[in-house]
């Protein structure tokens, strides 16, 4: 009797409840999925269950990747994001290195203003920035986003690094110093590789954070062929209140995919980098 | 007497050169600002830089086809004050920013407590449900867009197949709906963020605390305020500051749900901000000032985190 008593108990205090936390975080998604694969005359008529799925089509897929310009809204989001990922790892990599082991002045002042302009949001500055861009010629051109999704990405990604430099020991890099190396192969030989898993979370968080960045590339980028797979599916595949939602899902779930797998992937990076942000700012 | 060949003598002086400056190098101070310019310039450039001259352009009147504009003074922030949309987008981002992060903190908390416990499949339920936070946000709010549709909300549908409702509940319809549909689907975002990382929390609860209070015979509840709280209370502080911010200067869930509507009643200071100085008009100007009216709830609690940051450093 203890033992069904014990069950029972489990059943009301764990299950129960990540049952209903799972149906309330997973539904959106599980509905996304059903309504990309729906048939046009299914979706629209309410006499059916709209929650199942009696039969399933991929039209609204091949709608999207021929009649619209997902594809091209792809590869746009896929050389901003690999560009900004670039220049951020780079710079945060030099910057969280700097600010992890060096001693020198003004250091303490230097990573109290990379916390603050992590505080910073894009919605503060996206008017000001618009005519920044428009001046030093950027306007709708892969630059406009390359360089200014780093100004998010850097002070987390150098925060995150900073930390995982601070926890590699000093005596590493001076006994390679000692042995010949200079500062920089020290760094390169030694240091980096130790910091791998820091340089690959803050590099899986800027790869998520530039796929999903919504507002610079609404601003920045004013054109259909230059547009972003998020702003092109809000901005494009709604017209005039016209919602074909079978293809909308379906730009959402391809549009997620990317971001999913990496993640996936990685999740353990992931987390050990979104709680570092957390925890140590 | 022989002079040395031209030759020699450069070589020597390169060396010597090449010696400077790679002991130059090795010196601390030097190679550190050396490493943090590339990242300074970036931010110079395009965070320091917009963020003066948005100051700048809230005092002008400028407008996107004036780029120049006549210096106005006060006079966009002041017009805001008499601005009735501008009324309803403050107390729209302060219930937004505000009250959803009661049930971001309680869901989040619930959620990682069920989740530190030992059960099948414990990795992957963690990693699935961690989704509504990472997939890109505009994209998951056209699901919730879908969700909440007048017509073909699978809510609407079940509740008037249980016979609770008669016709459709119009979720993006009126203000007070759109608001506390916006507040669901942010809550919806939000939870695994919090989840996540007091779940990291957690791990640094020790068990054997648990175990001797629980051989003392404190019941769960007690257990959690005793033990396990003292613990986790720091994440939980930093973690609810971050969500209040990010929260409060949000875009795109608004965006793409209402965008402000119906009637401009739901507007957040992003949002309004975007429509006054991109959207419509292109004001410029007002714009800015809008941006700007953000700054000191932002600069108060970025105050707080960083105080506290410092604080748990120590």
């Amino acid at each position: 009797m203890v033992g069904s008593n014990r069950l029972s108990s489990r059943l009301v205090l764990l299950y129960l409840p990540l049952a209903l936390f799972t149906i309330f975080l997973l539904f959106p998604f599980y509905w996304m999925l059903i309504i990309s694969l729906k048939p046009n005359n299914l979706l629209l008529n309410m006499k059916i269950n709209p929650l199942y799925l009696t039969q399933f089509t991929l039209d609204h897929y091949r709608y999207l990747l021929s009649n619209t310009d997902f594809p091209r809204w792809a590869l746009n989001t896929a050389i901003v994001t690999f560009g900004a990922t670039f220049l951020s790892l780079t710079s945060s990599i030099l910057m969280g290195y700097a600010l992890g082991r060096f001693r020198f002045r003004g250091g303490n002042v230097a990573g109290t203003a990379i916390f603050l302009a992590y505080l910073i949001p894009p919605t503060l500055l996206f008017i000001p920035l618009s005519q920044v861009v428009a001046r030093f010629g950027l306007y709708n051109t892969y630059w406009a986003l390359i360089f200014t999704y780093p100004t998010f990405l850097i002070p987390f990604a150098s925060w995150l690094l900073m930390g995982y430099f601070r926890t590699i020991p000093r005596e590493l890099e001076e006994c390679a110093m000692i042995d010949g190396a200079s500062r920089f192969q020290a760094m390169w030989r030694i240091i980096l590789p130790l910091a791998l898993p820091g340089v690959l979370s803050a590099g899986i968080f800027s790869f998520t954070l530039s796929w999903n960045e919504f507002l610079y590339a609404l601003v920045f980028m004013g054109s259909g062929e230059m547009k972003t797979i998020p702003v092109g599916t809000v901005s494009d595949l709604i017209r005039a209140d016209l919602f074909q939602w079978g293809p909308l899902m379906a730009a959402a779930m391809l549009g997620s995919v990317p971001v999913a797998i990496a993640y996936m992937f990685f999740v353990d990076q992931y987390v050990s980098g979104l709680t570092a942000g957390a925890v140590k700012g | 007497m022989t002079t040395a060949p031209a030759g020699t003598v450069r070589q020597v002086m390169s060396f010597r050169l090449r010696d400077r400056v790679r002991h130059w190098l090795d010196s601390e101070p030097v190679l550190a600002y050396l490493f943090m310019s590339p990242g300074w310039l970036i931010l110079l450039l395009f965070m320091s830089y917009p963020f003066f001259l948005g100051i700048w352009i809230s005092l002008t009147d400028r407008t996107v086809g004036l780029p120049s504009g006549e210096f106005v003074g006060l006079r966009n922030y002041t017009e805001l004050f008499r601005d009735r949309t501008f009324h309803l987008t403050v107390i729209n981002t302060f219930i937004y920013g505000f009250v959803t992060v009661p049930f971001k903190l309680f869901l989040g908390l619930l959620l990682a407590l069920l989740l530190n416990q030992a059960f099948p499949m414990r990795n992957v339920l963690r990693a699935a449900l961690l989704l509504p936070w990472i997939v890109p946000t505009a994209l998951s709010s056209l699901a919730w867009l879908m969700l909440y549709d007048a017509v073909l909300s699978p809510f609407s549908w079940l509740l008037k197949n249980w016979g609770l409702i008669e016709s459709n509940i119009a979720f993006l319809g009126t203000r007070t709906n759109a608001i506390i549909s916006l507040c669901i689907a942010n809550i919806w975002r939000g939870t695994p963020f919090f989840a996540v990382a007091i779940l990291a929390g957690l791990q640094a609860v020790p068990q054997e605390l648990h175990e001797a209070a629980a051989i003392e015979g404190a019941n769960r509840v007690q257990r959690f305020f005793a033990v396990t709280l003292p613990v986790i209370k720091g994440i939980v502080v930093i973690t609810t500051l971050f969500s209040i911010i990010w929260t409060f200067a949000d875009f795109q869930l608004v965006y793409v749900l209402t965008k402000g509507g119906p009637a401009n009643s739901t507007h957040i200071f992003g949002t309004y901000a975007w429509q006054i100085g991109i959207g419509g008009a292109g004001k410029l100007g007002i714009g800015a000032a809008i941006s700007l009216y953000m700054f000191p709830v932002l600069a108060v609690l970025s105050a707080i985190l960083l105080r506290y940051v410092r604080s748990q450093e120590a």
